[in-house]
C-alpha cells in the first residue's frame, strides 16, 4: 500500500507542473500577445510605447523566463490583479469558489440519490417496465445538454408554475439556509441529471457482472435470502466500480458548472470565468483555469487513493 | 495478414442490433439534411420577416420564427450543417493526432512512451469543457477555433485508447513474424497494427462525435463559437432564452435538435460497441 500511495503522491505534483505549463500557454496563445489583445483596436500605441508595456509586464523574456516567473508569483499566493474590478485574483476567486463547489456537491448529490438507485432497479430486474424507464433515462440524461434542461426548468418551474426565483441567482447557505436550497436545487438538478445517468449506466453494468460471478451463485446455492445476498456481497463490490468514475465525474461537475451557473445566474467561480473570458481579463482566465483543473487533479488522486484502500486489487496492478 | 477483429466488422451484425439501426437512422437524417440543406425547399436561415417574429408553428412556419422573424426550422437545419461540420473536423483532428501519438507511444515503448502519455496525462488533467474553454478564450470566438479547442481535448482519448491495445498487439505472433521478414516499423504500424485497431476507433469515434456535438453547442451557448446572425443551435437556444415566456418553441426546437444529434451518436457508439465487442455488451 505504501508503494501505492508514495507512486500517486510522487506524480501529484507533475500533474500540477503540467497543468500550471498549459494554463500559462493559454495567454502565451494568444494571436500577437495579450497586451495588444487586451487593447484592442480602440487604442493605438506607438511601436515604442508598446515594447515598453512588455517590458513593463516581462512579456519580452524568454518563455521559460516567463513561466518561472509567474509560477514563483502564484506560489507565494500572488496571481495579479483583475482589470475589470481591479480586486487581486485571489480574492475574486476565493469569493467564488465557495459557491461553485456547493453546487458541485448538490449535484453529486442528485446523481447519486438517482443514479444509484436506477441502477440496482435495472440491475436486479432486467426486463421490466423500472428496467426500460432506468434505461431510457440512462440514455437521455446523457444526450440532455444542462444548459437546455435548465432553460426548460426555468421555464416551467419559474415562469408556469413560480417554484423557483425567475431570474435565478443565489443566496449565501449562512445567511439563509432555506433560500439556499430553494435558488440551489435546479441548477443542482440540471448540473446532476447527466452524472446521474453516467453512475446509472455504471451501476447497472457493475452490478450485472457481479450478480453473475461464482460467488454470487453460492451465496444463493447456500441459501440466503436474495436481499441479503445484494446487500451483502454483490452491492460491495458492485460499487467500487462506481466509485472509480467518481474522480473522473467531478471534473464533469466543474466543467458542467460554468455553463449552468451563465443559465441560472449563480455567481460562482463559472461565471466569474465566463465574464472574465468575454472582458479579456486574463489574469482572471488564468486563475479560475488554474484552480478548477488543480481542483479536479486532488480529486482524481484522492479517489485512486481511496480505490486503493477499497480494492487491494488494485494496489498491485 | 490476418486482422483478427476485423471479422467482426459486419453490416449485417449491425442491421440486428436495434440501438445501432436507430442511431445510424438519426445520424443519417441528419447527415442528409446538412448535406442537402441548400436543395431543400426552405428560406434563407438568416433572412428577417418582420411579420414572422416570435411565431408560433404552423403550416407556412412549422416551427415557427424567432425573435427577428426567421424561419426557425430552416436554421435549425443550417444550424445541423455546422454543427456536423465542427464535430467531424474536430474529432478528425483528434483521431489522426491521438492515434498517431498512442500508436507511436504503445510501439516504441520506453522515454517516448513516458514522455507522449505523461502529455496527455496533463491535457486529462483539465476538465474537458474547462480546457475547451480556456483554448477558445486564448484564440477568439469563431468556429475554426473551436475545431481546434475541442480535437485538443480529445486527442488524449483517443490516444489512450489505441496504446493500450498497441502493447499487446506488438507482442502477438503475426506482428513478429513481419519484424522477422525484415518489415520497417512504419509498415508493421500501418499493414498490421492499425487494422486491428477499427474496430476500437469506429466505437470511439461515434462516441467522441457525441461530445463534439454537446461541446460545440455549450460553447455555441456561452458566445464562444458562432456568432449571430449565423444558424447555430447553441447560438439560437441562447437567443429563445430571451423571450422563452413569450415563445417557448425557440427554446424548445433548437435543444431538441441537439438532443436527438446527441443521442443518436450515442446509440450507434453503443450498438457498434455491442456488435464488435462483445465482451462490453451492456
Amino acid at each position: 500500500m505504501t508503494a501505492y500511495l508514495l507512486k500517486r503522491l510522487v506524480s501529484l505534483p507533475l500533474t500540477l507542473v503540467g497543468v500550471s505549463v498549459v494554463t500559462f500557454l493559454f495567454v502565451r496563445l494568444i494571436p500577437g500577445d495579450a497586451i495588444t489583445a487586451r487593447l484592442g483596436t480602440s487604442t493605438v500605441l506607438s511601436p515604442e510605447q508598446l515594447s515598453r508595456m512588455r517590458a513593463f509586464f516581462g512579456l519580452d523574456q524568454p518563455l521559460h523566463v516567463q513561466y518561472l516567473a509567474w509560477l514563483g508569483s502564484i506560489v507565494r499566493g500572488d496571481a495579479g490583479y483583475s482589470v475589470r474590478s481591479g480586486q487581486p485574483v485571489t480574492v475574486e476567486i476565493a469569493g467564488r469558489l465557495p459557491v461553485t463547489l456547493e453546487l458541485a456537491l448538490a449535484a453529486a448529490i442528485v446523481a447519486l440519490a438517482l443514479g444509484i438507485p436506477l441502477g440496482l432497479i435495472s440491475a436486479l430486474r432486467p426486463s421490466t417496465v423500472p428496467d426500460l424507464f432506468a434505461r431510457g433515462f440512462g440514455l437521455l440524461g446523457l444526450a440532455l445538454p444542462n444548459f437546455w434542461l435548465g432553460t426548460l426548468l426555468i421555464l416551467f418551474f419559474a415562469r408556469y408554475l413560480h417554484w423557483m426565483p425567475n431570474t435565478g441567482g443565489y443566496v449565501d447557505l449562512l445567511a439563509d439556509p432555506a433560500a439556499n436550497l430553494r435558488f440551489l436545487i435546479f441548477p443542482a438538478l440540471t448540473l446532476g441529471i447527466a452524472m446521474a445517468a453516467v453512475v446509472m449506466r455504471t451501476t447497472r453494468s457493475a452490478m450485472l457482472d457481479v450478480l453473475g460471478t461464482d460467488y454470487i451463485r453460492t451465496a444463493h446455492a447456500k441459501g440466503l435470502p436474495a436481499r441479503s445476498v445484494v446487500e451483502r456481497h454483490a452491492l460491495k463490490n458492485g460499487m467500487i466500480v462506481v466509485i472509480t468514475i467518481l474522480g473522473i465525474q467531478v471534473g464533469y461537475l466543474l466543467g458542467g458548472a460554468v455553463v449552468v451557473e451563465e443559465v441560472f445566474a449563480v455567481p460562482g467561480l463559472g461565471r466569474l470565468l465566463l465574464n472574465a473570458i468575454s472582458q479579456r481579463d486574463y489574469a482572471v482566465v488564468q486563475g479560475g483555469v488554474l484552480v478548477i483543473a488543480t481542483l479536479f487533479v486532488f480529486a482524481n488522486t484522492i479517489v485512486d487513493v481511496l480505490y486503493g484502500f477499497i480494492d487491494p486489487r488494485i494496489r498491485f496492478t | 495478414m490476418a486482422s483478427s477483429t476485423r471479422e467482426y466488422v459486419s453490416p449485417r451484425r449491425l442491421l440486428e442490433n436495434k440501438a445501432a439501426v436507430i442511431g445510424l437512422a438519426i445520424v443519417a437524417v441528419y447527415v442528409f439534411l446538412a448535406i442537402g440543406a441548400d436543395w431543400l425547399p426552405l428560406r434563407n436561415p438568416v433572412q428577417i420577416v418582420p411579420a414572422n417574429r416570435l411565431a408560433g408553428p404552423s403550416w407556412s412556419l412549422p416551427l415557427g420564427g424567432d425573435s427577428f422573424g426567421r424561419d426557425l426550422l430552416s436554421r435549425i437545419v443550417y444550424g445541423a450543417r455546422l454543427s456536423l461540420q465542427v464535430s467531424a473536423s474536430s474529432v478528425s483532428i483528434a483521431l489522426v493526432a491521438g492515434t498517431g501519438l498512442g500508436l507511436l507511444a504503445g510501439y516504441a515503448g520506453g522515454w517516448v512512451d513516458q514522455g507522449i502519455m505523461r502529455a496527455m496525462d496533463v491535457l486529462f488533467a483539465f476538465p474537458a469543457v474547462l480546457l475547451a474553454l480556456g483554448i477558445v478564450a486564448a484564440l477568439g470566438p469563431d468556429p475554426k477555433n473551436v475545431i481546434i479547442a475541442i480535437g485538443v481535448v480529445y486527442t488524449p482519448i483517443f490516444a489512450r485508447v489505441v496504446r493500450a491495445p498497441v502493447l499487446a498487439l506488438k507482442e502477438r505472433e503475426f506482428v513478429d513474424a513481419a519484424r522477422g521478414l525484415g518489415a520497417r516499423a512504419s509498415r508493421i504500424i500501418v499493414r498490421h497494427i492499425l487494422p486491428n485497431l477499427l474496430s476500437v476507433l469506429v466505437v470511439q469515434v461515434s462516441i467522441a462525435l457525441s461530445w463534439a456535438v454537446l461541446t460545440e453547442a455549450s460553447l455555441s451557448f456561452l458566445g464562444l463559437s458562432a456568432q449571430p446572425p449565423a444558424a447555430s443551435w447553441g447560438v439560437m437556444l441562447n437567443d429563445g432564452r430571451q423571450s422563452v415566456e413569450l415563445a417557448p418553441h425557440l427554446a424548445i426546437f433548437p435543444g431538441l435538435a441537439i438532443m436527438l444529434a446527441v443521442l443518436g451518436f450515442n446509440l450507434l457508439g453503443d450498438g457498434l460497441r455491442d456488435v464488435l465487442d462483445p465482451r462490453l455488451r451492456r
